[in-house]
């Protein structure tokens, strides 16, 4: 036994099925599974960081079709970046195992939406494994690989939030050594997916469906267990919060994965008068239901009974058994959160270059608009230097479409150098293209840092450790045809101040590049610098630096101080009217 | 209830709640019982309000419902406030004395209230309140805050100390074992005291 994060446990048991190959670009809450499987002292396989969520699906399918055991991680929305590639791996299959880790993130905790991975695999036509717990992640992720190269497709594995990142005492299996070698076996009639080879492949993927309904039956994934006249039915993680509140005389099917055999189904349908279905986001099981349901009645999202939005708990699962006129064996108290408690949300760290250069763009473009992108620099929302983010690489495009569509104020788009290498240099090619009048900031901080500091090939490590030759963003932007391209260090706020104001001037597409590592990362490689600190005598409690917003600096009595969270960045002390802030020590 | 006991850990991003709880897992699993934990990972750590859902001898899910959790843990007094409704009526609350002013009240000229406000405010509570600051310094570092803590909050759970103690031990960085034993000893005195 040991205690174990869902995605350590997930990771364990990749090394448990012999993995071979492993790709996937960071996104919470999977990013733990490749940085847990880079950092195994004893590596008998490959693993690495994609740029993007599509380049690291065909690399692990690739792998795949070469016979080896391979992993593809991602959050729910990578797999809309991956979504061409998986809609016809469906068709071609694989030959060595497959496993499609899809994060899903109820409650949107740290994402953009609350989409639902099990919608891709029915829309592909692909097995889909949803864990209700640790364990069961841990368990299945080692029948995953089997099971797709008994059935040659790729399988989707679900996981949410709740369980990327919830611990429990886990089981674990032994770790095995024999990996494969690939090879690639010459097959255009699998590989080659031209109409007269993909309509015949499609027969072939349709006709594989009934075959795998009914093993995901034997490996009892999918569960009944008939108790009385009524029953429940729930999936992945809100299974669990089911098991903690459900009566003794309630049926209870638990529906783990997909595709659901409908015989099965409408089995212990039939048996019941009254169901009620609970799962997280899309009415996934639900929907099956009801297509089996006779007479039974059936309560669910689509009678308002299950939310569809948001994550569910044990006492959200209470309320809507109630609805349905069950009774759950708890009652929760209706307690409220204590109103106007000063909200504490996230924050750009102490010294985090961004900060700076947030401000600059904004004290010299004061009418702009902004386009942002994802990634700690999302959080600029705070400092009003995020008009807009959709997803990943959508701050030039997004940018380059409101210039185009006839806005008159000037655009400053913001996006990460990880981002920028995701699927920002496409939106950048077709802005000078197309002549578009904007000005682009890349926020290079040489690291992925909001997921937990991946490198990418801007930091000139992969994801093995090994030294890669750093890219050139510069060169990058440059090859894409813009010609003012400025590399600048964002601590130097009068540099960064006199490089916006000159990029004002220009027309066209205009590049900034505020380079400076994040500070997380130059702390970690031993980079110290002399924290800041502010002479009362001086300081008059103007509080400008108040506005800045850097969490080391604190207010008392009407003056400002600096706490020992200071990183040493020193714009602060560029900022402050009164000259009262100095670097320690002088 | 499902005869777990469920705690539950907040603080701010960058305080230790995660390591906390891993202390608590690993005494779990020690003692041969089962344990569900649930965390902040991702952007919500980057300075903000985080929390940590312990539950030891739980079998199902690892979210604790608001007014259930038989224990909360603060690393910070401003974060127990505003977490106070997870526990019942008159539940137990193990905090830290001292708050940290959440920046965006400076950006935004929000008013907070003071310790003492803050202290009244939680008054119907069964309240432990340590100076975690001080004693980390006296243990030997300001960073085992969150063990001191955790030693102060351990007089309160069905966990055996000497369990806790190896489990801190196991989870904290090598170097820093013997600091954090103390951290973890001192923080137990300062309960036994309040
Ligand atoms: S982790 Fe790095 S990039 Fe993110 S806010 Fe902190 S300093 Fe900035
Ligand atoms: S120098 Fe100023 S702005 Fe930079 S981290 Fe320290 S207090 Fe914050």
């Amino acid at each position: 036994m040991q205690y174990l994060l869902g995605n350590e446990a997930v990771a364990h048991a990749c090394l448990e099925a012999n993995i071979d190959f492993a790709s996937g670009y960071p996104g919470t809450p999977s990013s733990e599974v490749i940085d847990i499987l880079r950092s195994q002292e004893k590596r008998g396989f490959y693993v690495e960081w994609a740029t993007n969520e599509k380049v690291a699906y065909e690399n692990a399918l690739a792998a795949a079709w070469c016979g080896v055991r391979a992993l593809f991680t991602t959050k729910h929305v990578g797999l809309n970046v991956a979504a061409d590639p998986l809609m016809t791996s469906a068709y071609t299959g694989v030959t060595g195992g497959f496993v499609v880790l899809s994060a899903d993130d109820p409650f949107a905790h740290s994402s953009q939406n609350e989409q639902d991975s099990r919608c891709y695999a029915q829309f592909a036509r692909v097995p889909c494994l949803d864990p209700a717990s640790v364990q069961e992640a841990h368990d299945m992720i080692r029948d995953a690989f089997s099971l797709s190269e008994e059935f040659g497709l790729p399988v989707i594995f679900r996981p949410t939030t709740r369980i990327c990142h919830s611990k429990s005492d886990v089981d674990l299996g032994t770790v095995g050594d024999e990996h494969r070698v690939g090879e690639f076996c010459r097959d255009p009639k699998q590989y080659v997916v031209i109409p007269a080879h993909t309509r015949v492949l499609h027969r072939l993927l349709n006709e594989k469906q009934p075959a795998i309904k009914k093993r995901l039956v034997e490996l009892g994934y999918n569960t009944a267990e008939v108790r009385g006249k009524t029953a429940i039915i729930a999936s992945g993680v809100a299974a669990s919060y089911v098991q903690e509140v459900i009566g003794a005389d309630v049926s209870f099917a638990k529906i783990g994965a997909y595709p659901i055999d409908e015989d099965w189904l409408r089995t212990f349908v039939d048996a019941h008068t009254r169901i009620l279905v609970v799962e997280e986001l899309a009415p996934v099981v639900e929907e099956a239901v009801r297509q089996v349901a006779t007479t039974t009645e059936v309560f669910g999202k689509m009678t308002g009974t299950v939310p569809y939005e948001g994550e569910l708990s044990p006492a959200a699962v209470a309320a809507a058994m109630a609805t349905a006129g069950f009774s759950p064996t708890q009652s929760f108290p209706a307690q409220r959160a204590p109103a106007a408690v000063a909200p504490r949300p996230p924050i750009l760290c102490a010294g985090c270059s961004h900060r700076s250069t947030f401000y600059a763009m904004r004290k010299v473009f004061k009418d702009g608009i902004f386009p942002s992108d994802i990634g700690c620099y999302t959080l600029g929302l705070q400092l009003g230097g995020v008009d807009t983010t959709i997803c990943m690489g959508a701050s030039i495009t997004v940018g380059s479409g409101i210039k185009q569509s006839g806005e008159e104020r000037d655009v400053v788009c913001t996006i990460g150098d990880s981002t920028f290498l995701h699927t920002g240099i496409p939106g950048l090619l077709s802005a000078v293209y197309n002549g578009a009048n904007m000005t682009v900031v890349i926020l290079d901080n040489r690291i992925t840092a909001m997921t937990g500091h991946q490198p990418n090939p801007n930091t000139g490590i992969t994801a093995m450790g090994t030294e890669s030759t750093p890219i050139s963003l510069d060169a990058i932007c440059r090859a894409c045809g813009v010609s003012f391209v400025e590399t600048v260090d964002p601590y130097d706020l009068p540099l960064l101040l006199a490089t916006f104001r000159q990029a004002k001037e220009k027309d066209g597409v205009r590049v900034i590049i505020a380079k400076q590592p994040c500070v997380i990362t130059a702390r970690r490689a031993g980079i110290k610098r002399k924290p800041y600190a502010v002479d009362p005598e001086r300081c008059t409690g103007c509080g400008v630096c108040r506005s800045f917003g850097c969490p080391a600096i604190a207010f008392a009595d009407e003056k400002a101080w600096v706490t020992d969270l200071c990183a040493g960045c020193g714009v602060c002390a560029d900022i402050c009217p009164s000259g009262a802030i100095h670097r320690e020590g002088r | 209830m499902n005869g777990s006991f469920d705690i539950l850990i907040v603080g701010i991003g960058g305080q230790g709640t995660v390591l906390a709880s891993n202390v608590l897992g690993e005494a779990c699993i020690r003692e041969g019982r089962p344990v569900r934990s649930a965390e902040t990972h991702g952007m919500a750590q980057r300075g903000g309000s985080v929390e940590s859902h312990v539950r030891i001898d739980g079998r199902y899910g690892s979210l604790i419902a608001p007014g259930c959790a038989d224990l909360l843990i603060a690393f910070d007094l401003l974060e127990a406030l505003r977490y106070r409704h997870y526990l019942p009526e008159g539940g137990r609350l193990v905090t830290n004395r001292r708050f940290v002013t959440p920046t965006s009240v400076y950006m935004q000229k929000q008013t907070v209230p003071d310790e003492a406000e803050i202290l009244a405010a939680l008054g119907d509570l069964d309240l432990t309140c340590i100076d975690a600051a001080v004693i980390a310094s006296e243990a030997g570092s300001p960073l085992s805050q969150n063990i001191v803590m955790l030693g102060g909050a351990s007089r309160f759970m069905p966990l055996a100390a000497e369990t806790l103690l190896a489990a801190v031990r196991a989870c904290v960085p090598p170097k820093t074992v013997a600091i954090n034993e103390r951290a973890f000893s001192l923080g137990r005195d300062a309960a036994g005291r309040c």
